[in-house]
């Protein structure tokens, strides 16, 4: 499968999925305008492995900042990788949040409550 | 006639500006088409400012997350004065620190059908506890449809839940069409 590796900017986050090397990543900021701009390659990327994902997915999300456009497409995200868990295969959140940033550990277990993927949390400092 | 502001007057006027902002610090003022580039440009003088005078990084966070979701509401909902499409989305900005919090004042134009609606989800959210915006929070992105202009109805929700306080806004009529929106964010420096 073709690797996404999108490098970020002030208002885009960075991405890798690289199904060969199991590597699954959202990181940095994410506050576009557009979010079905920018985030369309992206859900079509997943909806790609989906049809046949590795037997072991970790996803690591590691965001500083997301506006609220970005939210409800990361739960479209979290979504699809929801119906890779009932299709069988392991899945596995791991949700990285800066130890003072209580507001992005909230966002991780409210995602959490709503999908049925193991989520694991982890702080991380400057 | 063009209209013009002689010099004096206008030195008289710019003072007058800057010794209010002085008395109620407010440290940014933006009126203006309000774009992605102006969102991002006004947030990282914010970042800036926030990290000279060091507040604390949730503090911080905080006023950069509210300021985001105010200036993109205003994006993708401000209306114009005159009733044309495709019109530029303006706003007015403001940023004030006091003692014990920052508070973020955003106006704008909308028509005043639009308001009863938008006064019902003020509403909403201010009768909410933490638990229950976060019920909505998750239900709105459950079910909510991004609209034609791509918001999904969470910005006001975001800004309670991340500041802990109650909305303040207000509506002021300006004709039989449309109305002045200001809201008023609170984030407390602890």
């Amino acid at each position: 499968m073709e690797v996404i590796n999108i490098q970020g900017t002030d208002d885009t986050p960075n991405v890798i999925l690289d199904k060969s090397k199991g590597k699954f990543e959202l990181s940095g900021r994410s506050l576009p305008e557009d979010v079905n701009l920018f985030y369309q390659a992206i859900l079509d990327w997943i909806d790609g492995y989906a049809e046949d994902p590795n037997e072991k997915t970790e996803f690591d999300f590691k965001l500083e900042y997301f506006n609220t456009a970005s939210s409800k497409i990361i739960l479209d995200i979290l979504l699809k990788f929801e119906e890779i868990v009932e299709s069988g295969k392991k899945v596995k959140i791991i949700w990285h949040y800066h130890e003072e940033e209580e507001d992005m550990l909230e966002a991780g277990e409210e995602y959490a409550d709503i999908v049925e993927i193991p989520f694991e949390y982890v702080p991380y400092s400057d | 006639m063009e209209k013009t502001i002689d010099s004096h007057s206008f030195l008289d006027f710019a003072y007058q500006l800057y010794q209010t902002m002085k008395t109620n610090e407010i440290s940014l003022v933006y009126e203006g088409e309000v774009t992605q580039e102006i969102t991002k440009t006004f947030t990282s003088l914010t970042e800036k400012n926030l990290a000279k005078n060091e507040e604390s990084n949730a503090v911080q966070r905080k006023v950069f997350n509210v300021m985001v979701e105010c200036l993109q509401n205003i994006s993708k909902h401000a209306d114009s004065m005159i009733d044309e499409e495709g019109e530029e989305r303006r706003g007015i900005v403001m940023v004030s620190k006091g003692e014990e919090s920052y508070n973020i004042i955003t106006g704008n134009v909308i028509k005043n059908d639009k308001v009863e609606g938008l006064t019902r989800n003020l509403e909403q959210v201010n009768s909410l506890d933490k638990k229950g915006l976060s019920d909505l929070y998750k239900t709105q992105m459950r079910e909510g449809k991004f609209s034609d202009k791509g918001g999904a109805g969470l910005g006001l929700i975001d800004i309670a839940k991340k500041t802990g306080a109650e909305l303040r806004y207000q509506f002021k009529e300006l004709n039989d069409q449309v109305s002045f929106f200001i809201l008023t964010s609170t984030i407390k420096r602890k």
